[in-house]
């Protein structure tokens, strides 16, 4: 397909080359860069010091208790890290965070002042340990925490350290959204935790007072216990007032960013789904979770304040709240299904990573046609909007593959524009050499210079997203805020029935705490105060439920929790099958997609081998209600092969589908017609996301309506009287179908005269692999796809030169085909795509209308 | 076709194969090249209205009216208020307010009338428990009026109220009407035609009957008006008879008889032997010159002005055939119980001299021989010279039971309606193509690029 690694080989000429550019190159941006060979045979070996198998994801806490610690990764499976020590590695990456996330009494004011702080966005490098990280440093506030703040990061680890470099901006987007779920979860989480404290506080205060009342009735006003109680009274005021300026604070958290609306949306727009997730997980957790849920809802409402004793437990003698209760479930949840997606999206090597986004890329661009043939990604395309290409500014950041030192310039720190923290925060750029670590030697880095206490750890600078591509960014920037804040009043409207009409701020809190709403924020404390309050109930209940344990170092931690997360990470994987387990194979230092490859090839060379023996091997991919992934599609490839080698006709086959006649595969064995079917599924065009053009298996008579519906059907031969009357429907409508009667191994369809076809399935091929084959399809339905646009676009043929003129438009369009070197068999196919993508074009899905052309078939025997 | 696949049908296949025609797969004349399949009824669709040029109402036994967008197939609006099968149904075209709006007029077994608007689908107009159920409806645009047919005639005028009517007549009640000139209209009852006279005195209409035309020998199946100056008639025996519409005489007759000749095959004569040949006049078309009979499962061309056959088909499907349609250039259709749409071309035959032609000949031995004196004598003299053959050109295959009635909305397509509660617009795909790519251009021009 497109951007194939093998295919696209571009490389840059000498300066004597710039001046004749050819026509046929693919554009720079599209290009993928040659690996060097001169410094490394193997382009896999440089990983193979790593003490892990793959990239994963890690996310680290600094305890104000324990210090930096480890909380969780992602895989949770424990072999993914092998031996590498992440108490080690969060101890790095906590270290390096010089985020002045202040929080406190600030000098001039005084009450304590939360700060909004921007997530600082780190590339660090371990070279000892050959750890490469993207690492993302956010706070989270806590009421019980020193300063009100819980440094936490997340970070993706990774052996290639140009992975890191380059995927940079896609991490960064990514984490980003990550993080706002947890900071979106959280503020609601300290919101309510405030909400609370100042009950209690107000009850504390009127139980003072009383007492304080009570004391001066007795011994007068100026006894020590009274001037006692009144010091404490006056203590709560402030902190009433303290607590609710903080509410203030959290509550008027501003949109500093117009961006954040979009995450906020997306979390608003699936809340259903959100909850289904909750449901599930809640059933799979530990029984007292449920209990606690169902128990919060009877205290909604009568949530009794208690007594606040005047001195405050000492700081270590409280349990921190785990990352779940700083922010609510559902939150912490969608982080984690958020975090999986990242780090599916970016498994494997960088070349297919590249090779990737850049097929999206273009994917993206193509619309007009992509249905045709391509598969649905198997990323949804939320995330898949954030790799478009703009035609000005490629988005594959200039690779540094030629040893030449990058220039300073391109990796400068430069501050964001909405960030609050001065630049001169910003660490400094340890070294240039450092940059380019990957074509110099490990050992070297002992000479550079470099930061922190060890010497092989590296930053190698925060990069900030406005220097990479500022302009391609911004413009995307742009657009998405022109796009979000047309629809923004309508969606905060809808979302905050306490929105006055006029769009002039709510006021929610009462009239002593007016307070300018902002729209993000509505959204968000609408939530707080008509939802329930979830962690801060599961938080009173803590001791006894396994959600509320101290988060261990996962390396050295319990089994138990472990297990937990395993738990969760499966449940929220979602699709057993993108996930692989690596028990059998060991972890050599092959990158995952190296072994991917690794295990198709295996299975594909053997089943090759011993095409009698593989029968149960090519299942259905058909399952109700799952879209067709691409993964299926390859394996596909492989039961196609093995047809075009089995059956002489699988041309005419072939032809059938992609001119849009109906093939219906005729057996009384269902695991036969399935096989065929799953085999000649590629070829179908316009397959639909779940596959909806392909019938499987039907036991009952076809209709007309049937026909047009659906292009490959499996049929069952049956000796009953349903069997009867469906042989009666094919033989009424033989005329609209072609008949792979597999039985008898016959194919009764029009004739194919042409080459295209012959290209496509050689049953003398030399292709073993079925994904190889798949893509060698794939590249030539591209081809027939780019003539069919070609057909359909090009004005002159389909104009009338008057108003008399149909007969001329069709000669002129026959003539075009015939010109494009079609013969008159392949030039259906491409009127056949090409009125699939007017249809397309025209109203976005096909109308139902069935065409069909009054051809003689013949039959083919083997 | 599918022998391979069927084995056991392979008998019956030759049968038909020499029995009835046999086209193949390969149609070049055929230019319905797709198709739609609109889905909306739940029981037979028995009518077709054409509306004007973008719409058609169709109805059935399942007494809804449904109103659809020939070109997208859209269904545009439901009539629903019928409670029983729908039993006639005609287009009625009134001026309101300066333009003229089409209505339709809906008959039912529940002994109801409807007017419907078919832009808003509401019911206008309803008279309900009426002395029997409607079967045939006429619209008279000179007078303003409709007349409905059933066991008596009733004429009404726009308003929906009754102007007169006639006697109850008899049980089988009127089948066919055809609107005559000078206020006369022909009814079909049984085996007469009855001519009626509507008298018109100011806003006052009369209606009696003239005369009972009694020449059929059995029931009478079909009415239609050939020109200004014929009507014709067909009986369930194959009784032709082309009548004056101003002096009601009897301008022609045929008698179709359909009998077998020596010459074909053993197959042939054992069919004939199992069963009586139908040969019933279930329908008839006339573009004033040429009349098309559908005579039993065959096809019957009569050339009017010369009163002379001018092709025919016995079998020209494998079931009766139900409705027919005379198009420009010798060109017919027609539709049949078997579900299938048969294209024809008139051809002239080969000249006589070719060895191919005698077998044509010894097709036909007797056929509209004449009866009645009033025939001309003259019809035997040119009997072969005259005669073309009639070609078939293509057939649809779509509907799974029997095709009851097509319109054809020329190069928008052909509509057909079938026993099965489907509807099929059959289009030239070729136009279509070309049209969407109009489509797609002018909406790459409104986007301004992809």
């Amino acid at each position: 397909m497109i951007g194939s690694p093998d295919l696209v080989a571009f490389t840059k000429e000498d300066d004597f080359g710039e001046s004749f550019s050819d026509p046929l190159l693919l554009p720079e941006e599209f290009s993928v860069p040659l690996f060097n060979h001169t410094t490394n045979a193997n382009p896999w070996t440089k990983t193979s010091y790593a003490k892990f198998s793959k990239d994963f994801i890690l996310i680290s806490e600094f305890s104000e208790q324990v210090g930096p610690q480890p909380l969780l990764t992602i895989p949770s499976d424990s072999k993914v890290c092998g031996t590498f020590d992440l108490n080690y590695f969060s101890l790095r990456i906590m270290s390096v965070d010089y985020q002045a996330s202040f929080v406190g009494h600030p000098p001039g004011s005084n009450y304590p002042k939360l700060n909004f702080v921007e997530d600082s966005k780190v590339v660090l490098g371990d070279s000892k340990e050959g750890a490469f990280a993207y690492v993302h440093h956010l706070t989270l506030y806590d009421l019980e925490a020193r300063g009100f703040v819980r440094p936490f990061c997340m970070a993706y680890i990774s052996a290639d350290e140009r992975k890191i470099m380059q995927q940079f901006q896609e991490l960064s987007s990514e984490f980003s959204k990550a993080s706002e779920f947890l900071k979106l979860g959280n503020r609601k989480a300290f919101a309510n935790e405030l909400e609370k404290k100042l009950k209690d506080l107000e009850y504390t205060r009127s139980v003072l007072h009383k007492e304080t009342e009570l004391q001066k009735m007795h011994r007068g006003c100026y006894s020590t216990q009274a001037i006692e109680k009144a010091n404490e009274l006056a203590n709560v005021e402030k902190s009433i007032y303290e607590h609710k300026d903080l509410l203030r604070q959290i509550t008027s958290f501003p949109s500093r960013k117009k961006k954040d609306m979009d995450f906020v949306q997306c979390e608003t727009e699936k809340p259903t789904e959100i909850s289904a997730v909750d449901d599930t997980l809640m059933c799979n957790s530990d029984n007292s979770v449920k209990s606690v849920e169902t128990e919060s809802d009877n205290r909604k409402s009568t949530y009794t304040p208690q007594f606040i004793k005047a001195k405050s437990a000492k700081c270590f003698d409280k349990r921190l709240k785990t990352l779940e209760e700083l922010c609510e479930t559902n939150f912490f949840l969608q982080t984690l299904e958020q975090l999986n997606l990242v780090e599916r999206s970016f498994r494997g090597d960088l070349c297919s990573i590249y090779t990737s986004q850049i097929n999206r890329a273009l994917l993206i661009k193509q619309r007009v046609t992509s249905f045709l043939f391509e598969a649905e990604a198997d990323w949804k395309d939320e995330t898949s909007k954030n790799f478009s290409i703009s035609s000005n500014n490629p988005l594959i950041p200039i690779l540094n593959l030629s040893g030449e030192p990058m220039s300073l310039d391109s990796y400068t720190p430069c501050v964001d524009v909405d960030r609050i923290k001065p630049s001169g925060e910003y660490i400094e750029v340890s070294s240039t050499s450092d940059i380019t670590q990957e074509t110099s030697e490990a050992a070297d880095t002992e000479t550079k210079g470099s930061f922190g206490s060890d010497k092989s750890i590296e930053v190698f600078g925060s990069v900030s997203p406005s220097n990479l591509q500022s302009n391609y960014l911004d413009g995307l920037e742009r657009s998405k805020v022109s796009s979000t804040s047309s629809s923004e009043d309508q969606k905060v409207g809808k979302m905050s029935p306490k929105m006055t009409s006029d769009g002039s701020p709510p006021k929610v809190f009462g009239t002593e705490n007016l307070v300018p709403m902002d729209p993000s924020c509505c959204i968000g404390q609408d939530g707080f105060i008509d939802e329930e309050p979830l962690p801060e109930i599961a938080q009173e209940c803590c001791g006894d439920t396994v959600v509320n344990q101290e988060p261990l170092s996962l390396l050295h931690g319990d089994p138990a929790l472990q297990m937990d997360y395993i738990l969760e990470d499966s449940t929220l994987a979602g699709s057993p099958n993108m996930r692989l387990t690596f028990s059998e194979l060991n972890t050599s230092g092959l990158s995952e997609e190296a072994a991917r490859i690794h295990i198709e090839d295996v299975s594909d060379s053997t089943s090759y081998m011993s095409t009698s023996t593989s029968s149960d091997r090519a299942a259905s991919p058909f399952t109700y209600g799952s879209a067709l992934t691409l993964k299926q599609k390859k394996k596909a490839g492989h039961s196609a092969l093995r047809f075009i080698r089995q059956y002489p006709f699988a041309h005419q086959a072939i032809f059938c589908l992609l001119s849009g006649r109906t093939l219906v595969i005729l057996g009384s064995d269902e695991g036969t017609v399935r096989k065929l079917v799953n085999a000649l599924l590629i070829f179908v065009p316009d397959l639909g996301k779940y596959g909806d053009t392909v019938q499987p298996w039907l036991s009952t008579p076809f209709q007309l309506t049937d026909l047009q519906r659906w292009k490959l059907i499996g049929l069952q031969r049956a000796a009953s009287p349903a069997g009867s009357s469906i042989l009666y429907s094919l033989n009424r409508y033989s005329r609209y179908i072609s008949i792979l009667d597999c039985d008898n191994k016959t194919l009764r369809c029009p004739p194919y005269k042409g080459t295209l076809i012959n290209h496509m399935a050689d049953h003398r091929t030399q292709i073993k692999r079925g994904s190889t084959y798949f893509l060698h399809v794939q590249s030539l339905l591209t081809q027939l796809t780019a003539k069919a646009l070609l057909y359909t676009f090009c004005h002159h043929i389909h104009l009338p030169m008057d108003m008399n003129d149909q007969g001329s438009v069709t000669s002129r369009r026959t003539n075009f085909l015939l010109q494009l070197g079609y013969t008159v068999e392949e030039s259906k196919i491409v009127q056949y795509l090409s009125e699939l993508i007017k249809e397309h074009y025209i109203q976005g899905h096909s109308k139902g209308v069935f065409s069909f052309n009054y051809t003689t078939s013949y039959l083919y025997k083997i | 076709m599918l022998r391979w696949i069927l084995g056991a049908r392979e008998a019956q296949g030759t049968v038909e194969k020499s029995a009835a025609l046999f086209i193949g797969e390969e149609q070049p004349k055929n230019c319905f090249t797709e198709m739609q399949v609109l889905k909306g009824h739940f029981d037979i669709v028995r009518f077709l209205v054409q509306i004007d040029d973008l719409r058609f109402a169709s109805a059935g036994d399942d007494g809804l009216v449904l109103v659809w967008n020939v070109e997208t197939g859209e269904l545009l609006s439901e009539l629903r208020g019928h409670m029983q099968q729908i039993t006639a149904m005609t287009s009625y075209a009134y001026i309101k307010g300066g333009d003229t709006h089409t209505a339709l007029i809906t008959a039912s077994s529940d002994r109801t009338l409807s007017l419907w608007d078919p832009d808003t689908g509401n019911r206008v107009q309803n008279v309900s428990d009426l002395q029997s159920s409607v079967k045939c409806l006429l619209v008279l645009d000179r007078l303003d009026t409709w007349v409905s047919g059933g066991n008596e005639l009733c004429v009404w005028n726009r308003d929906f109220e009754l102007q007169c009517k006639t006697v109850h007549h008899s049980d089988t009640g009127i089948s066919a009407m055809v609107e005559l000139p000078k206020n006369f209209i022909a009814a079909a009852m049984d085996r007469e035609i009855v001519i009626f006279k509507l008298n018109v005195s100011g806003s006052d209409i009369a209606v009696m009957a003239m005369q009972h035309l009694a020449d059929h020998q059995d029931t009478i199946r079909s009415l239609i008006n050939v020109n200004d100056g014929l009507f014709a008639s067909g009986s369930h025996i194959g009784e032709l008879i082309l009548w004056d519409s101003l002096n009601w005489t009897i301008q022609a007759y045929e008698h179709i008889l359909w009998e077998e000749s020596a010459g074909e095959g053993q197959s042939e004569v054992r069919l004939t032997n199992q069963k009586q040949v139908e040969r019933s006049i279930q329908h008839m078309s006339s573009d004033g010159e040429l009349l098309v009979a559908a005579v039993g499962s065959g096809l019957y061309v009569y050339n009017v002005p010369l009163k002379s056959v001018v092709a025919y088909r016995r079998i020209a499907h494998d079931s009766n055939v139900l409705h027919t349609m005379l198009q420009e250039d010798g060109h017919l259709m027609s539709c049949s119980e078997d579900g299938s749409v048969r294209m024809w071309e008139l051809q002239d035959l080969p000249l006589p001299a070719e060895p191919a032609s005698s077998g044509l000949f010894g097709m036909f031995g007797t056929f509209g021989r004449s009866s009645k004196q009033v025939c001309p004598p003259a019809k035997n003299l040119p009997e072969v010279s005259g005669l073309r053959s009639l070609e078939l050109t293509g057939d649809l295959i779509g509907h799974s039971g029997a095709v009851q009635m097509f319109v054809s909305f020329k190069e928008k397509g052909l509509v057909t309606c079938s026993t099965d509660h489907l509807l099929i617009v059959w289009r030239d795909g070729e136009l279509q193509s070309q049209l969407r790519s109009l489509a797609v251009l002018h909406k790459l021009e409104q986007n301004q690029g992809l």
